[in-house]
């Protein structure tokens, strides 16, 4: 990212229904933006809106409903977020058959966001918290210039979401956050 | 004649056993390299379903009944394994192409989107959706190796050597003492497939089933099998002197026009009775109706029904009642009637009741049927197009539906009206899919109710 992004008087809503009106926004490179309201303020709405105004390899997202395959491992989820960087035969040879160093890439991630030795579990076993932390994992993984998440952290506890929300901050130069905690913004 | 057969059924003679147990292979081998070919195509094709020309090709394959592709590709590939293995593989991978696209369909759309665009489509395939349909593709893949056993040893009446095979020469020889058996190792088959059936020995199911194909001696065919077929379903009139007016008057009305309304009949007074069937039948396996032994008995019996395909049904039944439509007409109410019992009680069992519910008939007929109307009335027009099928098969026994002119025509070797009779049973099946499906959405009924991927999970 280099130029700023702007949204100016733009209306925003899912078909006929408006959710925000009259929206004008700049975000610079390098800005830390939290959104905060209360569910169903239209934080959702706003974040989606900015997903299109990057170009798609510079970004990484964490969506509200993390977005993971269920019957796949979280080594698998998390090795997601490199899948554009690789052609198709390589994406279908480390779905069936990862090496070693591949898998420890990944585990690296997600040992950093607390998930040691479930690297091998399926996704659609693991804990509500587990989940989310997974979809940290892969967008850490994934890196980028800008990391668009919503509410990230709302199935951990304080300080585990203190800690990962400073990992993001750390990873990536760009952040923009939709959160309705106020201590944690 | 009734006589000799209940007592061949009370003294099976297990001698034949042992001679059984190679015919026996042979059916599994067949089932399970069929359904393997169709799941495959199935696969291939499901992305594209939404192309009309695969939509066309998937329909027209899964509309030609096993046994209709059989007696065509006779003509083809003689009585070699390949005949088998396509008979079932090729209106399966229809039918599989169907299901799979459906279920790729519903998958949750999430994980594409929280990553960002550009990822090529194959790998989209197959790293987000397809791995989420991995358990109903199990589970829809078993419920098919169940019916690819069944189609398999229906095979055998037109000659493949599976289990059907066996059954009809025991009954043509009147040793129906080996006929009860052939049955036995049928059941012995497919009731505990369940059990046998796990993923992990599929591999080894493979290599079993290529070699058992493989040391099947095959009768010459004769050269140029391929060319003399491609020659043979060209319309008479356009490679030899006979008149088109003739040509079409014979298939059409002295063949077609019968057929049709044989098959019509049949499948009608066939799906009456099994309405009346299931009605009657599906609360005998739920236990607040039947209580719980009547409820497993219900159940047993149910399963044997349903696991017996119609055709070798109707076979059993036309030696014991003699020629006529009835035979088959039962065969068919019965069989289907049992699947839509058993796909309601399992509706009716996840029907939350009242405590104070009431029992037995009066929960019958105050509760389950009223809040099962829908579903029941949705089932049965479901089972309508597979009737009409079913029906269109049964005139190779002898009977007066389509299945009799197309069989009568492939021993004559005129399979240029073959071709013509199979698209006119093409044409009857997708009125009645019409009709059914505009039935359907006129009494707003069976939305959401999942016919083939339900009837999978079990």
């Amino acid at each position: 990212m280099r130029a700023p992004v702007t949204l100016r008087q733009t209306q925003l809503g899912w078909g006929d229904t408006h959710v925000l009106s009259n929206i004008n926004l700049t975000i610079s490179p390098g800005e830390r933006i939290v959104f905060l309201g209360r569910s169903g303020a239209g934080k959702s709405t706003l974040l989606q809106s900015f997903i299109g105004c990057f170009t798609p390899n510079t970004i990484s997202v964490v969506a509200q409903d993390h977005g993971l395959v269920g019957p796949l491992s979280a080594f698998h989820n998390t090795w997601m977020g490199q899948l554009d960087r690789h052609g198709t035969c390589h994406n279908l040879r480390v779905l069936l058959w990862p090496l070693r160093r591949e898998r420890e890439r990944a585990e690296n991630y997600l040992n950093s966001v607390g998930l040691t030795g479930i690297s091998k579990k399926k996704v659609q076993d693991l804990s509500g918290g587990q989940k989310q932390r997974v979809a940290l994992a892969r967008a850490l993984m994934r890196g980028g210039d800008v990391v668009l998440a919503d509410e990230p952290v709302s199935a951990l506890d304080p300080s585990q979401g203190r800690n990962l929300l400073a990992a993001l901050q750390t990873r990536f130069h760009t952040c923009i956050l939709a959160l309705h905690d106020v201590s944690q913004a | 004649m009734m006589q000799a057969m209940a007592s061949g059924i009370m003294s099976p003679d297990f001698s034949v056993l042992p001679g059984l147990l190679y015919a026996t292979a042979l059916t599994l081998a067949f089932a399970f390299a069929g359904v393997s070919l169709g799941a495959l195509i199935g696969l291939f094709l499901a992305p594209f379903y939404r192309l009309a020309i695969i939509r066309a090709l998937c329909v027209s394959l899964r509309a030609v009944h096993e046994l209709f592709w059989a007696l065509v590709l006779l003509n083809l590939t003689g009585l070699s394994p390949l005949t088998g293995v396509l008979s079932i593989g090729l209106p399966y991978a229809g039918i599989f192409a169907k299901v799979f696209a459906e279920y790729l369909e519903e998958t949750d759309p999430s994980p594409i989107r929280a990553l960002p665009q550009g990822l090529s489509p194959v790998t989209q395939l197959i790293w987000m959706r397809l791995p989420q349909c991995v358990p109903q593709i199990r589970s829809y893949l078993l419920y098919r190796l169940e019916c690819g056993i069944r189609s398999s040893a229906v095979l055998g009446f037109i000659g493949l050597p599976t289990l059907g095979f066996q059954l009809e020469s025991s009954f043509k020889q009147a040793h129906y003492d080996q006929a009860v058996v052939v049955l036995a190792l049928f059941f012995a088959l497919i009731l505990p497939m369940r059990y046998w059936m796990r993923w992990r020995l599929v591999p080894l199911f493979w290599i079993a089933s290529v070699v058992i194909l493989a040391q099947i001696t095959v009768p010459p065919m004769g050269g140029g099998a391929v060319w003399r077929f491609i020659h043979d379903i060209v319309p008479a009139p356009m490679r030899t002197d006979a008149q088109w007016s003739s040509w079409l008057s014979k298939i059409f009305i002295e063949q077609a026009a019968p057929g049709v309304w044989s098959t019509i009949i049949m499948s009608q007074v066939a799906l009456a009775v099994a309405t009346v069937f299931a009605a009657l039948a599906f609360p005998m396996i739920v236990p607040r109706v039947a209580g719980r032994i009547g409820a497993l008995l219900g159940h047993g019996v149910l399963v044997m029904i349903r696991s017996t395909p119609e055709y070798m049904l109707a076979f059993i039944l036309l030696q014991w009642l003699g020629p006529s439509m009835l035979p088959a007409i039962l065969a068919l109410a019965v069989h289907n009637g049992a699947i839509v019992a058993h796909l309601l009680g399992r509706h009716a069992h996840d029907i939350r009741l009242r405590h104070d519910a009431p029992r037995g008939l009066t929960l019958w007929g105050w509760e389950l049927m009223p809040r099962l109307a829908g579903n029941f009335w949705a089932l049965c027009l479901y089972r309508w197009e597979i009737i009409l099928r079913e029906s269109a098969i049964m005139g190779m026994l002898g009977l007066g539906t389509l299945g009799f002119y197309i069989q009568k025509n492939v021993q004559e070797l005129r399979l240029d009206r073959v071709v013509m009779l199979l698209i006119v049973s093409i044409l009857l099946t997708w009125v009645v899919d019409t009709l059914s499906r505009g039935l359907r959405q006129k009494m707003r009924i069976g939305d959401g109710l999942k016919i083939e991927g339900g009837r999978g999970k079990r």
